[in-house]
């Protein structure tokens, strides 16, 4: 199905680059649902799309309460998007409370689309509006579209044999439906995944198909609704696509690390938001040899992947902050033993619990430093909800090879945001190679390391003649033995240092967007890559002296990274905690690092980082004319 | 992979002795265990290369390092679960934990009941000398109520745990007692719990005899252990004392110790199974410790089969591969709605 305008002549069709849609309703009206589908079905019609689901950490907060409210805003785009957006250009509002807490965020002359019979008395006053904000002026900067949804949806299922509450519940594929025809899509992709999802019960079926299709009839014929876009496909780089969401490419780059290694996975981990959806994904992967263990806690969650690692395996767990907190003493286990082992931890906002459901990248220091001695690994940290594939498969390649634990640093909007993800070709992945000692004539020695990786051989229990004990006291080098010699103990740290830092042997060099030298560099890591690339490129169109570079390895860092921060006059570092980059970059390179910060538990906005460098760049610009003149 | 028993009657006491020093204090209940185990391992049968010891941190926890098997001296009270994820990938293991009552009853409770509830097929034994040894002697959850100790100068106020009635409590399939004294009852104890498949609970009381000795005088001492203490054996009345002139019956769902004359035991004295299917003789068992007059049991509580976690966890592995094949990389990279950019060139 493509356009149906043909069927009413007194509709135009316009055609847009880029729309940034959000869906907003109480957290039982289906929100993140109806933008995963709205997402599917663009990204099916070879749109780049970039999203950014917002929930709340209740499951169920009071109905139609402001801290109920759940949202999901997606960027599609016929050309190359990076980031969700900066601001709605439509927003849809299920209810008074939904409007409230996101009207603010939309720009002006944008659409807002309300469903005019949540708007009474009740749910407005739940919002805390004094007055009906569809009577007052609270939207007369908006092209608001007043629709009543809920009525007309159920006047579409009248004839279907279900409780009226159960036709409420399918109110948000009749706006669905609406905003399908609004830009043009198909509807099948979501018909098969509803036929999919409620297969169980025909009757549901049959309801919300129904209500979908009413929707995109109702926009199509009404009058309400004047213009419909399009909104071509992107010019992505050819080949196979799919949508992924970052916590689903995670979970796969380690199903293939697992095959590329012909190593099983062990996934031992202990329930936690945004973490849990990597757990449910690996759980359904036995077929690939995975075994999933759903733990007590934090501690036995890491003390299993740990177990698991000395027999062998590819041990994994899984948490966000908190529970990396848990996981340290454990950590430090797997340090000093030298076992391979991958820690995911998807950030959210803290301290303490925080804020469960909200993004943030304040866990680096802790990575890179919470724990007692000097204890070095590996961090790791994607850039994208795609990257998280490629990253995993990074983390199990540099666990196995060096024999360290290695965290991978994720967030919650890179685990719960998608994109479209060329799907590689599993034939041209290069094979991950675990080696296991067997018994020679020679005498085996446990901590014995391998020249150029500094690794100590894994010999794992069930090979005759290679027994032998490891553990948390300090090791004696080349024997394993316990040693408390202080002599042996500063070759033991300095040995676990050089390890680490002999990895850069195996990580890529840093490319420069934009020019390799010039008035600011900005240096982000992680989730922020979206923003500051889009940020960056804008300002170099405008002819600004800026470039950037993204670290996604974050221990050791990338040779080359000491020499390109020399290369530029002032160096920037955006990230969502208070400046715990820039802190390293410092002491590392001594080197004047300017933050630019945010903690609100939300991504940066393109224009918060354009700002950012604009600032930066006019106070170098005063620099040099102060230096001029003198 | 399943434990695969492979009958190696070559190997000795000595092929399971590490060549590291043994470094507790001489007189330590620890050396009988240690000896007693490294004499039952070639009994059972099982290539020296498939054992695992892993331990936490305290005295007992030393363990692994005097064992030439594969061994894991880990953090404190963390054992079972790094235990638990090594039998987890490694079912043709046999794995054997050791900790003491301030590892696996104060720091690491948590982990003790999870893997017992699960049944993993882990040989858990607890070397309960009811004191901190290794921090210089402070009270464990085991010391008596109103222990005097360096942390508690004027007697501690915790009432102390009770290991067997925990473990039962946590569905240990396996449940036992003997002490460090008795060499002949820890070698039966520790062989059957090495044969037993699942988790295997075994309560070792050992003395320490810098900051505890004499805890265990009621099992050890020979002039009245014999009528303080009861050996059971399966199928046989629990009879008791110097003399074999008491027993133990239930009267009104109590139990109570009648005396009678050797060899003409009366008909009503409780029967020992160790295998029967609920857990409340057992629990009365572990319980009897705590009521005055009644001799402290020692021997196998309770001995039930049910499958192991390790077992269920492989299983589902070879069921999945089973039902959907092996798994298919191609497969799964391409699973979902995809679509295809064409080159416009
Ligand atoms: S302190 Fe006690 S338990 Fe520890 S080694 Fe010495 S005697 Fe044994």
């Amino acid at each position: 199905m493509t356009t149906h305008s043909e069927a009413n002549p007194q509709k135009k069709t316009e055609e847009l680059e880029s729309v940034v849609i959000r869906f907003a309703g109480d957290s039982g009206d289906g929100m993140q649902l109806t933008g995963g589908q709205f997402t599917n079905t663009s990204a099916v019609l070879g749109n780049d799309i970039s999203t950014l689901p917002d929930f709340p950490a209740e499951i169920r907060a009071p109905a139609g309460s402001l801290p109920g409210v759940s949202a999901f805003q997606l960027n599609f785009s016929s050309s190359e998007i990076r980031t969700p957006g900066d601001q709605p250009d439509v927003l849809i509002a299920m209810n008074p409370a939904a409007l409230k807490t996101n009207i603010k965020d939309v720009h002006h002359g944008a659409i807002v689309i309300i469903n005019e019979d949540a708007f009474i008395p009740r749910n407005l006053e739940r919002a805390n509006y004094e007055s009906n904000p569809l009577e007052d002026d609270t939207l007369k900067n908006y092209r608001v579209y007043r629709i009543p949804i809920s009525t007309l949806n159920q006047n579409a299922l009248v004839d279907i044999d279900i409780s009226g509450k159960a036709k409420d519940r399918c109110k948000n594929f009749f706006a669905l439906g609406m905003m399908y025809w609004m830009y043009e899509r198909p509807l099948d992709v979501t018909i098969e995944w509803i036929k999919k999802k409620f297969a169980k019960n025909e009757l549901v079926v049959e309801a919300n198909i129904k209500a979908l299709k009413a929707g995109f009839h109702y926009a199509e014929t009404a009058e309400v609704i004047s213009t419909h876009y399009k909104i071509q496909p992107a010019q992505l780089k050819p080949g196979k696509y799919r949508n992924i969401m970052g916590n689903e490419a995670t979970a796969l780059g380690l199903v293939t690390a697992s095959t590329l290694a012909k190593t099983p996975l062990v996934y031992a981990s202990y329930p936690i938001t945004p973490a849990s959806d990597i757990l449910h994904e690996l759980s359904k992967r036995k077929n690939f040899g995975v075994k999933t263990l759903q733990c007590e806690d934090e501690i036995a969650a890491i003390g299993a992947a740990i177990g698991a690692a000395f027999g062998g395996s590819i041990g994994l767990t899984g948490t966000s902050g908190p529970g990396l907190a848990l996981k340290s003493e454990a950590l430090n286990l797997a340090i000093i033993v030298e076992l391979p082992l991958i820690v995911l931890n998807i950030q959210r906002g803290g301290p303490s619990t925080g804020l469960p459901t909200k993004t943030e990248q304040s866990d680096l220091l802790q990575a890179m430093f919470g724990r007692n001695g000097d204890s070095p690994l590996a961090i790791l940290a994607p850039c994208t909800p795609g990257d998280c594939f490629h990253m995993a498969l990074e983390a199990v390649k540099i666990a196995v090879k060096y024999m360290t634990p290695v965290i991978f640093l994720s967030d919650g909007y890179l685990a719960n945001g998608s994109e479209p993800w060329m799907i590689p070709d599993y034939q041209s992945l290069d094979p991950i190679e675990v080696k296991h000692p067997q018994l020679t004539s020679e005498k085996f020695l446990p901590y014995l390391r391998n020249e150029s990786t500094l690794a100590r051989p894994w010999a794992i229990p069930g090979t005759p003649g290679l027994e032998h004990r490891i553990g948390g006291l300090e090791k004696e080098d080349v024997t394993g033995n316990v040693s408390y010699d202080p002599q042996n103990h500063e070759k033991m740290t300095h040995l676990r240092a050089a390890k680490i830092q002999a990895i850069t042997q195996d990580i890529p060099d840093l490319e420069v967007l934009g020019k390799p030298e010039g008035d600011v560099l900005v240096v982000g890591w992680g989730s922020t890559y979206g923003a500051i690339y889009s940020a960056v490129e804008k300002l170099q169109k405008q002819g600004a002296s800026v470039s950037s570079i993204h670290l996604r390895y974050l221990n050791p860092f990338p040779k080359n990274l000491e020499s390109i921060l020399g290369s530029f006059r002032r160096v920037l570092v955006p990230e969502m905690n208070m400046g715990q980059l820039a802190m390293i970059l410092r002491a590392k390179y001594l080197i004047d690092c300017q933050t630019l910060n945010k903690v609100q538990g939300q991504p940066f906005k393109i224009s918060e980082i354009t700002a950012g460098i604009e600032k930066l760049l006019s106070s170098t610009h005063e620099v040099k004319n102060v230096a001029r003149s003198r | 992979m399943s434990l695969e028993v492979v009958k190696n009657e070559k190997l000795t006491r000595k092929d399971f002795t590490s060549d590291q020093d043994v470094r507790w204090c001489p007189g330590c209940g620890d050396y009988a265990i240690l000896a007693t185990l490294q004499n039952v391992l070639p009994q059972l049968g099982i290539p020296r290369e498939k054992y695992a010891f892993i331990s936490g941190i305290g005295c007992s926890s030393r363990f692994p390092y005097y064992m030439e098997t594969y061994g894991f001296h880990t953090i404190h009270g963390r054992a079972p679960a790094i235990a638990t994820g090594l039998k987890a990938h490694r079912p043709d293991l046999s794995v054997w934990v050791i900790t003491g009552d301030g590892d696996a009853l104060s720091i690491g409770g948590n982990h003790l009941i999870h893997a017992l509830r699960r049944n993993v097929d882990l040989k858990i034994i607890l070397f309960n000398n009811r004191i901190y040894g290794l921090t210089k002697g402070q009270y464990s959850p085991t010391s008596e109520y109103g222990k005097k100790t360096k942390s508690t100068p004027y007697g501690s106020v915790d009432y102390p745990l009770n290991p067997t009635a925990l473990a039962l409590a946590a569905e240990a399939t396996f449940v036992a007692r003997t002490h460090d004294t008795d060499i002949k009852h820890m070698t039966e104890v520790l062989k059957a719990a090495g044969e037993h498949k699942g988790s295997a609970f075994v309560e070792i009381y050992q003395n320490c005899v810098i900051f505890n000795d004499n805890a265990f005088t009621q099992v050890s001492d020979k002039q009245t252990r014999d009528d303080l203490s009861i050996k059971l054996a399966d199928g046989k009345p629990l009879i008791f004392g110097k003399e074999l002139n008491k027993g133990i019956k239930l009267n009104q769902g109590s139990m109570e110790v009648v005396s009678f004359e050797a060899d003409s035991p009366p008909d009503d004295l409780m029967v020992h199974h160790a295998t029967k299917d609920d857990s409340v003789y057992a629990h009365l068992l572990a319980r009897m410790e705590e009521i005055p007059g009644l001799p402290v049991p020692l021997g196998v509580f309770r001995a039930i089969q049910k499958s192991t976690y390790d077992e269920m966890v492989q299983a589902q592995v070879q069921d999945a591969i089973e039902k959907t094949g092996p798994g298919d990389m191609e497969k799964l990279l391409n699973s979902g709605d995809t679509w295809i950019v064409e080159n416009k060139a």
